[in-house]
């Protein structure tokens, strides 16, 4: 038998196990794939946990329901790639060896890399939200917090669903304006960019907004500490911002298994071929989600197209054919703004987010970069799709891997 | 957008980056630190060419990268480009803006 082996059972990696339990000969390929959790977290709700819009249930569930049953689950710690013998050590002593590796062990925060991030003051008044522990210390500061300075903050780019920050502090917004106390909260965004986001119509939209909603923002902010007794944090040119209540998105890294495994580059992102997939160092290696260095947003939409594409290029490989470079970066994310409502945003490598209708061009039924109360009932119902469709690797209706440019206000 | 620097006509996007880097050269680059009112040193020479080199490598730039080249630390480099280190020096060695990814 042959093997392929999927690191990680989360997004990316549980797609591609029922991806590939579909289209490969069982006769030939055995598909077995690694996670040391016991559970799947759906990644999105950790947005909405700190402000009591979802329930842990809602957000968390077993990793065995999503997998095939064709594939073999290993619940075990990975401790690094042999590449040169094709192989995989786990914590447990074990030895896997492979024919083909597909690596979707994601990106996780390191708040230690900035002095001070992680020093007496977290989980007490710094907090981050894209861990569970952190969503849910927040939420319980949230719900007794009488107000002061609220800074949500980034530290660097790139991150994992780059909007995320925007949307906490528009939902925060609108949190504390049902709570009657708005008046008692002012609200910074700080960010390293020069804008709220990393593309110019989108940024103009997002600022506006911000506007909109009274909550100040400070760009070009590299930050250098966090400091736990004056409550401030300073960035490299000695600009000071001081918190009462401090929301970070620290540092994303890939998972400590590409450095020792000699794979990744300064931030552990598996150096990837954009187009294909297909690691640049060996052949036989692939890297879907947040665990590449490609220049795509790191997001579920993301994985989710790739997820359709690398399936394609895995048998290609397999039948010694030349891979398809037809991955575009095509993203798709819908932006909470608040009040019920949210922006939806579709791009890729080349094309920024415009405005216009999606799915169907001048149809709809969603808009492009507007605000409206059907992109918010579709970002709710975006957990209903994730759970049900996007990790069992359906194909969405009327959504295509590569980007579709009908409908949509280019210049 | 054309715009005169140096004497020379110079095709400039609207935040004033050069979009053709063979129209750049050290004059240009000079009178762009001018209007960001730095005057350049060799340490930030240094930094310039390890910028462009890296462009032409096409691996892609961030603040904590060029922190750790080994040319400066990233508070030599804020100290050398105040406020937007990145940003002040790609647009004075004439390369694109870092796409700080999305
Ligand atoms: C707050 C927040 C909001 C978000 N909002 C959105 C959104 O609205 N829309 C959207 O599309 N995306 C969103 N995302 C991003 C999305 O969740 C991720 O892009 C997606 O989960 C990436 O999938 P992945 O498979 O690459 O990584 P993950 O889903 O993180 O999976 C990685 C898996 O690898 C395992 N693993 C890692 N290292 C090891 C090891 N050494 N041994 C064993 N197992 C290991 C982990 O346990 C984990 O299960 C959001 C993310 C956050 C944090």
């Amino acid at each position: 038998m042959k093997k392929v082996v999927i690191l990680g059972a989360g997004t990316a990696g549980t797609m591609m196990a029922n991806h590939l339990a579909h289209k490969l000969d069982k006769e030939i390929w055995s598909i077995y794939i690694i996670d040391e959790r016991k559970e799947h977290h759906y990644q999105p709700g950790y947005l909405f946990l700190p402000f009591d819009m979802y329930e842990p249930s809602d957000i968390v569930k077993p990793i065995k329901d999503f997998i095939p049953k064709s594939a073999h689950f290993i619940n075990k710690s990975i401790d690094k790639i042999v590449a040169i013998n094709n192989m995989v050590h786990l914590n447990s002593g074990e030895n896997i060896y492979y024919d083909i590796l597909i690596i979707a062990t994601g990106a996780k925060i390191a708040p230690e890399e900035i002095e001070g991030m992680n020093g007496k003051e977290w989980y007490r008044s710094v907090f981050d939200f894209y861990t569970y522990e952190g969503a849910i210390n927040l939420r319980n500061k949230l719900r007794s917090w009488e107000g002061g300075k609220l800074v949500v903050h980034i530290t660097e780019m790139p991150i994992k669903c780059p909007v995320a920050p925007l949307e906490f502090s528009f939902l925060a917004d609108s949190f504390f304006k049902h709570k009657k106390m708005r008046d008692k909260v002012d609200i910074t965004y700080v960010t390293p960019m020069s804008g709220a986001f990393t593309k110019p119509k989108a940024t103009e939209a997002l600022e506006h907004l911000l506007v909109d909603k009274n909550i100040h923002s400070v760009g070009d902010f590299a930050i250098e500490s966090v400091d736990n007794e004056t409550k401030v944090i300073r960035d490299y040119g000695g600009k000071e911002i001081p918190f009462d209540l401090l929301v970070t998105v620290p540092t994303n890294k890939g998972d400590a298994i590409i450095e020792r495994s000699g794979l990744g580059d300064e931030l552990n992102y598996v150096p990837t071929h954009k187009a294909t997939l297909q690691s640049k160092e060996h052949k036989n290696i692939f890297v879907i989600g947040d665990a590449s260095n490609i220049p795509a947003s790191k997001a579920g939409s993301v994985a989710h197209f790739e997820a359709e594409i690398l399936t394609e290029n895995i048998l290609h490989f397999i039948h010694g054919e030349p891979l398809k470079e037809s991955f575009d970066g095509h993203a798709n994310c819908f932006i909470e703004t608040g009040d019920g409502k949210a922006l939806l945003i579709d791009f890729n490598y080349t094309h920024e987010p415009v405005e216009g209708s999606f799915p169907f061009p001048g149809l709809g039924p969603l808009r492009l970069l507007k605000e409206s109360r059907m992109n918010h009932m579709g970002k709710l119902a975006f957990r209903w799709i994730y759970w049900n469709m996007l990790l069992k690797g359906t194909h969405i209706p009327f959504v295509s891997a590569q980007m579709q440019e009908a409908g949509k206000h280019f210049d | 957008m054309e715009k005169t620097i140096a004497g020379k006509t110079i095709s400039v996007n609207d935040e004033g980056f050069l979009t053709n880097f063979a129209q750049w050269d050290k004059s240009v680059g000079e009178e762009i630190a001018k209007e960001n009112s730095i005057t350049l040193t060799p340490r930030h020479w240094e930094v310039i060419d390890y910028i462009q080199n890296e462009v032409r490598k096409e691996s892609p730039l961030s603040i904590r990268k060029v922190g750790k080249s080994g040319v400066v630390d990233i508070k030599e480099f804020y100290a050398l480009f105040p406020n937007a280190p990145l940003k002040t020096a790609t647009k004075i060695a004439g390369v694109p803006k870092p796409a700080s990814c999305i």
